[in-house]
């Protein structure tokens, strides 16, 4: 019976942290006025307040096992979020790098850009496709583009062997028309049919010698870096040069990867697209750029949070083991009084309360404490990693965003909720005149 | 030693908190496990001695050109190379266009620059006479359930065949297994197929080769060779970029993600917390026994000798949960290998990350136990036995 008390327990906690985890910030906040009310209006709930005020009072004499609380769980957030934050940065730069009214046409059944071939013919059918936008001389703003790899020398490189993978993209004028993020920020634009270039914010951070001016070695030719660039998404890991320049270095004649174009509204993409797709001519996937940004991204994002919880559950199983203990031993220090308390008419629940209360106050300390560290160590940290999908190393900043945040408080209460349950039951179960008698 | 039931005892005085501490201990040590293997594994990608005997020559330009088919037959002829094999990039996927899978175009004797996974004779022989036939690696066999005389189809992503449609099918000849069942690597997860078959199919080769694989008779001489590889091509249209397998395992991880990094980071989170919970239990152990340290020293007990004692059970509860952790993790590494199917392989916990984490254990034994230890040793009898 006894046994099967327990196990109905930890069903029922298990299950409440599954839901809890899942509660939106709105539902926080119900729980606390709903608390707060009860504390105040009932009389059970006075006891529990009074009961739980002597326990945080008494805080600053146990500052050693309270402090292994609070780090502990800081610990625990400050792991997931920093692996949060990192799968966020990463999503976000992606997903900024389209929009909903930017198109994006590949051969059919191309996974990315790379792997995408599209003949000179197909460009021209697609720039006559219905719902383009045109610029102020009437030419549609359609953006035919060949994306490559390059090895680059990185920076800091020790030997010739320490080269790194750039994606190169060979753009014509309309990217910049396009692209209206994309600004020239030193130097300038490469001028066409010169084997000049021009390199992302990103790339330049990552890779040596891309300097405004500098001449840089690409595979046998020699190239200028014109100038550099900023978008401030994914395209800033990228190399831009002249189009048909990228064309004959890597052998393309005149076919491209991949056609991006302006649609005059993100409600023209459906026009756009079943033109284009029952069009019999071509054999092509169009999609949104947003959409085929963030589709790039959804694999590595997943595995990135994957690990980070998994890291963080292990961490965390830890963790609670260590606040049981420490309450466990605070409520054993504590036995006699409150056996007293009960003594002399409180009930249990209020103790249970109590306990629970205190436990979780320290976890939102060490909760705070350990977003805050991962905030301070990580928020715009720079990392780089090879994106699927992509050809070359991929920049982008750790994001603590609110959002990460917020899992990562989630946590610290519910590994304070589980770290006071226990003690707080036993607490509440000791027969008092064992607990009295006790020491 | 003969103290060691003492200690034992002392130990598991409380056990309640001695057990939750453990759990602790073990859980910081089985995330150290786990995330030492992952590094292990990254940092052992190629780093076979068969890696070092093999040369990989790719484009300088970048790892998506390819090489002109003659180059082979010239890298043939560089003194030191014994054997030249070369493979495309297919870009396979299995019934859904994302569901991608490592799939190569190779030369005939490729899998026998590979002595490290084996192909049976029979089978062998049966994909060398099928112009159509793929070989495809157990882990991948299992996962899917492919059988010999199945029919393959594949999308590729990038290569059309003949009729211009991306679908292409083939037939399975033979099924590839590591030398070594408990190494799964990334043979288990491939798909071989004739490179002529995929240069006869595709209009869009015509005799290019994504990459040469040489091996060299002596790895002494890998770095003369490679050079010499360059060599053959240098200032014409198509450069190369030769270098060991190892090294070119090695720079691919480190464009992935700095592991190293993350690792440390993570493992210096968990340390400090588990010092800090490990040092406050230590202490309310010692705490706890005041008298009983005094006792003991009443009788007869020498200053370093309870000094000892006190460090030797904080060691030990550490010792305790580092073995129990990695033992966990030599348990789990395994079948998280089995589970994903050879798309994560985890080696199981090494010589070196378990001389790490034991090394690890005792000194954080030593650290949170050094404070009980030297207050117990400075106890006071008189005071002590008082409750002073």
């Amino acid at each position: 019976m006894k046994f099967l008390k327990g196990l109905l327990t930890l069903i029922a906690v298990f299950v409440g942290i599954a839901v809890f985890l899942m509660l939106p910030w709105q539902g926080l906040i119900a729980i606390l006025v709903l608390l707060g009310l009860w504390m105040t209006l009932t009389r059970r709930g006075q006891q529990a307040a009074s009961v739980a005020a002597i326990g945080i009072a008494t805080l600053a004499q146990r500052a050693g096992s309270a402090a292994v609380i609070v780090i502990g769980i800081a610990g625990v957030v400050g792991v997931l979020v920093a692996m949060l934050a990192m799968a966020q940065g990463y999503a976000d730069t992606l997903k900024r790098t389209g929009s909903e009214d930017t198109a994006i046409v590949l051969r059919g059944a191309s996974a990315s850009e790379v792997s995408s071939v599209l003949s000179h013919d197909s460009v021209v059918v697609i720039e006559q496709a219905p719902g383009v936008a045109k610029d102020d001389a009437g030419k549609p703003i359609v953006s035919p583009e060949i994306v490559v790899a390059a090895n680059l020398l990185v920076r800091g490189a020790k030997d010739d062997d320490d080269m790194g993978s750039v994606q190169m993209r060979g753009v014509g004028d309309e990217a910049w028309k396009l692209r209206t993020n994309a600004k020239i920020i030193a130097g300038r634009k490469f001028e066409p049919g010169k084997y000049e270039l021009v390199a992302g914010k990103g790339a330049q951070a990552h890779f040596a010698g891309l300097e405004p001016g500098a001449q840089i070695k690409i595979g046998s030719r020699v190239w200028t870096v014109a100038g550099i660039f900023e978008s401030g998404d994914a395209l800033d890991s990228e190399i831009w040069a002249d189009a048909k320049v990228v064309g004959d270095t890597y052998r393309r004649g005149a076919s491209v990867t991949s056609v991006f174009a302006k649609l005059t509204s993100p409600s023209a993409f459906d026009a756009f697209k079943s033109a284009l797709t029952t069009d019999p001519r071509l054999q092509v996937d169009v999609d949104t750029s947003q959409h085929y940004f963030s589709k790039q991204s959804e694999g590595t994002s997943k595995a990135i949070r994957i690990i980070g919880i998994v890291v963080g559950a292990i961490m965390a199983i830890g963790a609670i083991f260590g606040a049981l203990n420490t309450m466990f031993a605070a409520v054993v220090v504590r036995a006699r009084e409150i056996a007293t308390l009960r003594a002399i008419g409180f009930r249990g629940l209020p103790v249970v309360v109590a306990v629970m209360l205190e436990t979780m106050l320290l976890a939102l300390a060490g909760g705070v404490l350990g977003g805050l560290i991962a905030w301070l160590a990580f928020n715009g940290y720079s990392a780089s990693t090879l994106s699927m999908g992509s050809t070359g190393q991929l920049m982008f900043q750790f994001n603590v965003a609110p959002s990460v945040l917020w899992t990562g408080i989630k946590w610290a209460l519910a590994i304070g909720f589980v770290g006071g349950l226990y003690p707080a039951l036993r607490a509440a179960r000791l027969p008092v005149t064992v607990a009295l008698r006790e020491q | 030693m003969k103290y060691f039931h003492l200690i034992w005892a002392a130990l598991f005085r409380r056990k309640t908190r001695t057990i939750l501490t453990l759990v602790s201990i073990i859980a910081a040590f089985l995330l150290f496990g786990l995330l030492d293997a992952v590094r292990v594994s990254f940092e052992q990608a190629g780093q076979s001695a068969n890696g070092a005997e093999r040369l990989q020559t790719g484009s300088r330009l970048s790892f998506i050109e390819t090489l002109p088919f003659s180059l082979g037959a010239q890298i043939e002829r560089v003194p030191g190379v014994n054997a030249v094999a070369y493979a495309n990039w297919f870009g396979g996927a299995y019934q859904d266009p994302h569901n991608q899978i490592f799939t190569f175009a190779v030369s005939p004797n490729y899998i026998d620059m590979y002595p490290e996974f084996v192909l049976d004779a029979a089978q062998r022989k049966a994909w060398d006479a099928d112009l159509n036939g793929v070989v495809v690696g157990s882990v991948m066999a299992k996962r899917y359930n492919w059988k010999v005389g199945d029919k393959l189809p594949l999308m590729s992503q990038i290569f059309p065949n003949k009729e211009g449609s991306k679908n292409w099918s083939f037939t399975i000849d033979g099924i590839l297994h590591s030398k070594d069942p408990s190494q799964n690597g990334f043979f288990d997860a491939i798909v071989l197929m004739h490179w002529k078959n995929f240069d006869e199919t595709t209009p869009y080769n015509r005799g290019q080769v994504g990459w040469y694989i040489s091996h060299v008779t002596d790895v002494n001489q890998s770095d003369r060779v490679a050079k010499a590889i360059d060599a053959l091509s240098a200032n014409s249209d198509h450069e190369t970029k030769t270098q060991t397998e190892q090294a070119a395992s090695a720079n691919w991880v480190k464009q992935m993600l700095n592991i190293g990094l993350i690792v440390t980071s993570i493992m210096g989170a968990v340390f400090f917390t588990l010092l800090l919970l490990t040092g406050n239990t230590m202490m309310q152990a010692v705490r706890e026994r005041t008298s009983e340290l005094a006792v003991l020293k009443t009788i007869g007990f020498s200053n370093a000798n309870v000094l000892g004692m006190v460090l030797a059970e904080s060691v030990l509860l550490l010792v305790l949960g580092g073995v129990i952790g990695l033992g966990l993790v030599s348990i789990l590494a395994p079948a998280i290998s089995a589970g994903s199917g050879g798309m994560m392989h985890l080696p199981s916990v090494g010589i070196g990350s378990w001389t790490l984490g034991l090394a690890l254990a005792l000194g954080i034994g030593f650290v949170v136990g050094a404070l009980p230890a030297l207050r117990a040793m400075r106890l006071n009898i008189v005071d002590a036995l008082a409750g002073r």
